[in-house]
């Protein structure tokens, strides 16, 4: 499996420190309810298709970078730069 | 009192030579992070021009020449290989001094890029890395900075706590390099 950083290109897969879905970077409000952090905290898609994952390149150059990929075809669709979605979104 | 001998990170360790590739230290007088103030990128690389006569490198890419460089090091941010930094720089970015921080060492000679083709998964031939090239990757299972210096020659840089596995490892791949002849 080969992953292309947004700065340094594609680069082998053990360079890289899977962190799991990119729910992270949708922070719900600090006032919000129990209900939606329990949702943001404990619940995740097992999605057998098409999904979005936070992955860390550990040993390269420190960027964390969200990955769309395909669980069916082991496809990677789109890598982004975490702080770019971030900001978009913000 | 304790008397404290200073060592440099490959003390004992180099300068080896296997075949027709050499291993030396190559420890500059100082290393400085800079990492760029947000959106002063521009700003940055014009102080870094005046000060030290190079630009902030460009992606996996580095600046200047043997007496001073700069290595791309990550989003916004390069390490200073050389001279002592220009204190102006802080305007414009955070510089930190890793001097006593990482392992320098000069891979160098025919056969250097087939040394690194076993430890490290990118490509460093000269058809994708030419001279001023530069990647954070990995060696073994260590992280490092690999820049290609010259036409024969490699700066590698790793933690200065890892020189040991650093040479173990690089001192490995030259013998089995050089045992295929």
């Amino acid at each position: 499996m080969r992953l292309t950083c947004p700065h340094c290109g594609e680069r082998d897969r053990r360079e890289f420190y899977y962190q799991g879905d990119a729910v992270a970077l949708n922070r719900p409000d600090p006032e919000a309810s129990d209900v939606v952090w329990d949702d943001y905290l404990h619940n995740r898609d097992n999605p057998a298709g098409v999904t979005r994952d936070l992955w860390y390149h550990e040993g390269g150059c420190g960027a964390w970078i969200v990955v769309t990929r395909n669980t069916l075809t082991h496809e990677v669709l789109a890598t982004e730069l975490a702080s770019d979605v971030t900001e978009v979104s913000a | 009192m304790v008397e404290l001998l200073a060592k440099t990170p490959c003390e004992g360790l180099l300068p080896i030579s296997v075949g027709n590739v050499s291993l030396a230290e190559d420890l500059p007088v100082s290393l400085t992070m800079l990492t760029v103030h947000k959106g002063r990128l521009e700003a940055c690389s014009e102080l870094l021009k005046s000060a030290h006569g190079m630009a902030m490198p460009k992606p996996n890419r580095a600046t200047g020449t043997a007496a001073a460089r700069a290595i791309w090091f990550g989003r916004d941010q390069a390490m200073l290989v050389g001279p002592a930094p220009n204190w102006s720089l802080k305007n414009e970015a955070a510089v930190v001094d890793q001097s006593d921080a990482w392992a320098v060492v000069k891979l160098e000679g025919v056969g250097a890029e087939d040394v690194l083709a076993r430890l490290v998964p990118v490509n460093v031939r000269t058809a994708t890395f030419k001279r001023g090239h530069t990647a954070r990757t990995m060696l073994g299972h260590m992280t490092v900075s690999i820049t290609r210096v010259g036409e024969q020659a490699f700066q590698i840089m790793a933690f200065r706590s890892m020189a040991k596995t650093l040479v173990h490892d690089l001192q490995r791949a030259m013998e089995s390099v050089a045992a295929r002849g």
